[in-house]
């Protein structure tokens, strides 16, 4: 799981170009959108993608997404359970 | 040009140079592709914009210039921005048609497909500065100067804009030309269209490198 | 100040080859969306607009202009059928401006390197053609360039660069544009809703359009482009702003350039695209112009987003209403779904009209406004 969270903090810093930003910057907990990193609704869309192409999980309904991003913990315990690749 | 309007100020980016009202502020011979370019502009600025790695290399360089234009300015909510390239937004639609272009590997990307417009540039520099103002992007085949500067005075003659930042800034293939101005009511330097032409051809980075 | 007039125009869509066509499909309600299934066009089927391929080779055969792209077929329809209509138009003297979003981008998908997929190439294509003698002037911003390019004829009129604008319109329904819709999550699953409680996004649609503008009227009955402003949100570049800021800023300035108050406007034609939050942000920036009672429709229920196109289309259709006096019900409207009650016309409406505004939004933050004013001399 530790393994998962620090490749998933690399993916989100490469895709959503937050290049000020390191791995250690991020707390496992902090909240992505709001505070936290300050993500907007299209870095919302890219996380979509992301979970598509890195682990084959489909989400349909942008709403769903507003849960699984809520951290990148939660982002990782989600991938986890629904991985397909 | 009409003896109302000045130019305050115009900006080249240019063979691996910036330029700002004709002298050089910036050179990076150095960096070997556009990013690193950019980065390197926006480092010698000082600026601290996170948005600015999330744009598009037409983005970043109509958004350095129009920072270079309005430093030490102070901002006026009525700016139009009047700009227009050859190439339109094609380097990024390349990319996004990559995104799609193999089944088996297709994943268009919404953070891509948003700059495959010319004019999102405009909305990073209005958004910047809270430019509540016109934004207009032209495309034609070269920098048509005349037009762009008839453009602008109407909407300065017609109070649809106090102040406009007009130009030219076109990306294509790692091929770079940006040239932008800033066109207000204050005493400036008064810059006829013809001399404007001329200065946008006048290439200063060589003449600087050889002086 | 010379006045703008919107002498003639041209609508090519799926509703039809000629504008007097389009309304009469309006008039019907009928709409151009249909379910379509083209693996070319996009891996699920989807709802859009798209012109039949056998009737515009048809008619582009008629015309001999099957040497062109699907788009550049549209737009020279489109002039060519203005020209046809109009004897005493010449384009050899008019200000060409062409609005397009994307142009021929499909070109992409054939060769990643297409010297057509340049916006330029329409220009170039319009200017040979015609043999004309200035290059047509292209603009490209995002949704609402249709629109912006009838206020740039008009300005060009009354600064006498001109006395004749031809404006030319088109996008095409492309795999790359219904792509990045649906990246965004953007389209919705059924014929779109525009205002509707249960809308879920866009339908998009194709088509061109051409209208002449110019300082001379051929009608005694006419219509005129009396003002026009176009505001920038200064907020996000893909989000609607939340307080509709840019939108309400350029209705406000064309009323005040059209020297009129709200309580004057007859009716709107939106936007409407159908998205939850662009809905929502014109809903916010009608309520703060005082035009909730103003009966308002969208068009793209009937056209789906036609994007650089659309506010042409949109412009060219409120001039017909004017001349007619009748509005048209909004397509795929139910329930209203925005949190100020705008007054969505339901169904078609024989009333006196004397003017329109017409809005568009678009991405970048950009958005216009115009007031169309009917005169009988």
């Amino acid at each position: 799981m530790a393994e998962l969270v620090e490749e998933l903090k690399e993916k989100i810093i490469d895709q959503l170009s937050l290049e000020d930003i390191e791995v250690s910057d991020i707390d496992n907990n902090d909240p992505l959108f709001g505070d936290g990193l300050g993500l907007d609704s299209i870095d919302a869309l890219e996380l979509i993608v992301l979970l598509e192409k890195e682990y084959g999980i489909k989400l349909t309904d942008p709403k769903e997404g507003k849960a699984i991003f809520q951290s990148v913990q939660v982002m990782a315990d989600y991938i986890t359970k629904h991985r397909t690749k | 040009m009409e003896k109302k309007y000045y130019i305050k100020h115009y900006c080249a980016i240019k063979n691996e140079a910036v330029y700002k009202n004709g002298e050089v502020y910036h050179e990076d011979e150095t960096s070997d592709n556009l990013k690193d370019f950019a980065k390197g502009i926006y480092k010698k600025l000082e600026l601290k914009y996170p948005k600015f790695y999330k744009m598009d290399e037409l983005c970043k360089f109509s958004f350095l210039a129009s920072e270079i234009l309005l430093m030490n300015e102070e901002i006026d909510e009525d700016t139009a921005l009047v700009f227009a390239n050859k190439a339109s937004s094609l380097v990024t639609d390349r990319k996004h048609q990559e995104t799609i272009n193999d089944p088996e590997n297709y994943f268009p990307s919404p953070a891509i497909f948003v700059y495959t417009l010319p004019n999102i540039a405009l909305g990073e520099i209005s958004i910047k500065h809270k430019f509540k103002s016109e934004n207009a992007f032209f495309v034609n085949e070269k920098f048509d100067s005349s037009f762009i500067m008839n453009y602008s005075q109407m909407l300065l003659d017609t109070q649809k804009a106090t102040k406009v930042i007009c130009g030219w800034v076109d990306l294509d293939s790692n091929k770079y030309d940006v040239f932008l101005t800033y066109l207000t009511r204050e005493e400036g330097k008064q810059i006829t269209i013809r001399e404007l032409t001329d200065i946008y051809n006048n290439d200063y980075g060589r003449i600087s490198r050889r002086a | 100040m010379r006045r703008a007039y919107l002498n003639s125009d041209v609508i090519i869509s799926p509703l039809g080859f000629t504008s007097e066509e389009n309304i009469a499909k309006l008039r019907n309600n009928i709409s151009g969306i249909t379910e379509q299934d083209d693996t070319n066009l996009h891996r699920t089927s989807f709802y859009g607009a798209k012109i039949a391929d056998d009737k515009l080779e048809e008619l582009s055969l008629q015309y001999d202009l099957l040497a062109y792209t699907r788009l550049e077929q549209m737009m020279l329809l489109a002039v060519k059928k203005l020209l046809e209509k109009n004897p005493s138009l010449d384009i050899h003297k008019t200000g060409v401006i062409i609005a397009t979003t994307k142009g021929n981008v499909d070109q992409l998908a054939i060769d990643m390197q297409s010297e057509n997929a340049y916006l330029t190439s329409l220009s170039n294509t319009i200017e040979s053609y015609f043999t004309l003698k200035n290059t047509p002037i292209i603009l490209s911003n995002a949704c609402i360039s249709g629109g912006l390019a009838v206020a740039v004829a008009k300005r060009m009129i009354q600064a006498e660069q001109y006395d004749d604008v031809i404006v030319i319109g088109g996008d095409v329904l492309t795999a790359f544009t219904l792509s990045g819709f649906f990246s965004f999550q953007a389209v919705s699953d059924q014929p779109c809703k525009p205002f509707s409680k249960n809308r879920t996004g866009v339908s998009l649609g194709e088509a061109a359009a051409a209208l002449w503008v110019s300082s001379n009227k051929i009608e005694e009955t006419n219509v005129v482009l009396t003002g026009d402003a176009s505001v920038n949100d200064a907020n996000h570049i893909s989000g609607p702003s939340r307080t509709g800021e840019g939108l309400f800023l350029s209705i406000t300035k064309a009323l005040k350039e059209a020297n009129i108050e709200s309580e004057a406007i007859d009716y709107i034609s939106a936007h409407g695209t159908a998205t939850p939050f662009n809905d929502e942000m014109e809903s916010i920036a009608f309520s703060r112009a005082n035009l909730l009672k103003v009966p308002l429709n969208s068009f793209k229920g009937y056209y789906g987003h036609t994007l650089g196109a659309s506010a042409l289309i949109e412009t060219i259709i409120a001039r017909h209403c004017l001349l007619n006096n009748e509005v048209f019900a909004s397509k795929g409207f139910d329930e209203l779904g925005v949190s100020e009650p705008v007054t969505v016309l339901k169904e078609n409406k024989i009333m006196p009209l004397q003017r329109v505004l017409n809005t568009a939004s678009g991405f970048g933050g950009c958005n216009v406004a115009l007031i169309l004013e009917k005169i009988n001399s």
